[in-house]
């Protein structure tokens, strides 16, 4: 056989088969961006757990929320927009206010809410509990650190949570 | 002037498209590896999701469990109704079902991985908070004490 010379393969059309692909996964892929709202549950009740402390009622903030979505806050109704300078005032206290917390360590809120709540009002009504927090949290690290909150090391973070710690309690009664 | 014609002859060089190839296949790579093949293949209920601003990122997504909550799909509402259900995976289940689900995903992970998994609770916005309550409690009772509420980024006046 005579020899012949090796054709070469055209390679024009590989930007196609290429385009074609690269079309495909532009199109499938989402960039699913994924947030949320982080909450640790507590641990489930142990048989031996000793029974709750006393705790003073200016140091509770009761949230209730009923099946129609509207809320009281110590009694008074009040809206999305109210509960976040309120829980400001409740927890920076330090006792001033005779009804509120003596201190931020011992401020708890509370939330309490029906079985036919909606989420949607439930989720409101953390953010703006988390966004009062945050905002604490902020301006005291911005004080002790001079930094926000999310740029302080590990150790400093520890410090400003144990200064305002988070304490929301929930209840579902029956 | 005979010097200076003879570099018009050329006229303007082509571009080589001889890279085009190599940018597009950059791209597509890209795009491969961003791809995420949707986690759960069928959606069986209706999500919604409700708005929040306080939010925080997923960023180990390996690490966490989903559970949807919402209305049953058009195609289901003939068979289980409008009442909202919850799907684990691809099928519909109970609250009861949310432990052990949790406990198998939880059994295929690495022994440091363990108290690093989250599970992300992906619920419509207009369920009632008794279903979402069921979901808390089990996961209480198998010690998946982290959670996380799936939201999209918002103020929350866009909840009512």
């Amino acid at each position: 056989m005579a020899k012949r010379k090796l054709q070469e393969i055209n390679a024009g059309s590989m930007a196609d088969i290429a385009f074609l692909l690269l079309i495909f996964f532009l199109v499938t892929t989402t960039m699913e961006s994924n947030y949320g709202i982080r909450r640790k549950l507590p641990p489930p009740p142990a048989a031996d757990t000793p029974p709750p402390p006393k705790i003073k009622k200016k140091n509770v903030l009761e949230i209730n929320i009923n099946g129609q979505d509207q809320m009281l806050i110590e009694g008074d109704l009040a809206q999305d927009k109210d509960i976040k300078p309120l829980a400001i005032k409740f927890i920076t206290n330090n006792g001033k206010d005779p009804n509120m917390s003596d201190n931020p360590q011992k401020a708890i809120i509370s939330i309490k809410h029906t079985r036919e709540t909606t989420y949607k009002k439930y989720i409101s009504v953390y953010n703006e509990l988390l966004a009062a927090y945050n905002e604490i949290r902020n301006k005291y690290a911005r004080q002790k650190f001079g930094k926000p909150f999310d740029q302080l090391t590990e150790e400093q973070q520890k410090i400003v949570k144990d200064a305002y710690p988070q304490k929301i309690a929930e209840s579902m009664p029956k | 002037m005979g010097k200076f014609s003879k570099k018009k002859e050329g006229g303007t060089p082509a571009i080589s498209t001889a890279s085009l190839p190599d940018i597009v296949f950059m791209l597509l790579f890209f795009f491969m590896v961003a791809t995420v093949m949707r986690e759960s293949g069928e959606k069986k209920v209706q999500v919604n999701m409700p708005s929040a601003d306080q939010v925080k990122k997923i960023e180990k997504k390996n690490l966490v469990t989903y559970i949807y909550v919402g209305k049953p799909i058009k195609k289901y509402q003939a068979k289980f109704g409008t009442a909202p259900r919850i799907q684990i995976d691809d099928a519909f289940a109970d609250a009861k079902d949310v432990g052990p689900a949790f406990l198998k995903f939880k059994s295929t992970k690495r022994e440091e991985e363990k108290p690093l998994l989250m599970t992300s609770i992906k619920a419509d916005k207009d369920v009632g908070m008794g279903i979402i309550n069921d979901i808390k409690e089990e996961l209480r009772k198998v010690n998946a004490l982290k959670i996380n509420y799936s939201t999209k980024k918002g103020g929350v006046e866009a909840n009512k």
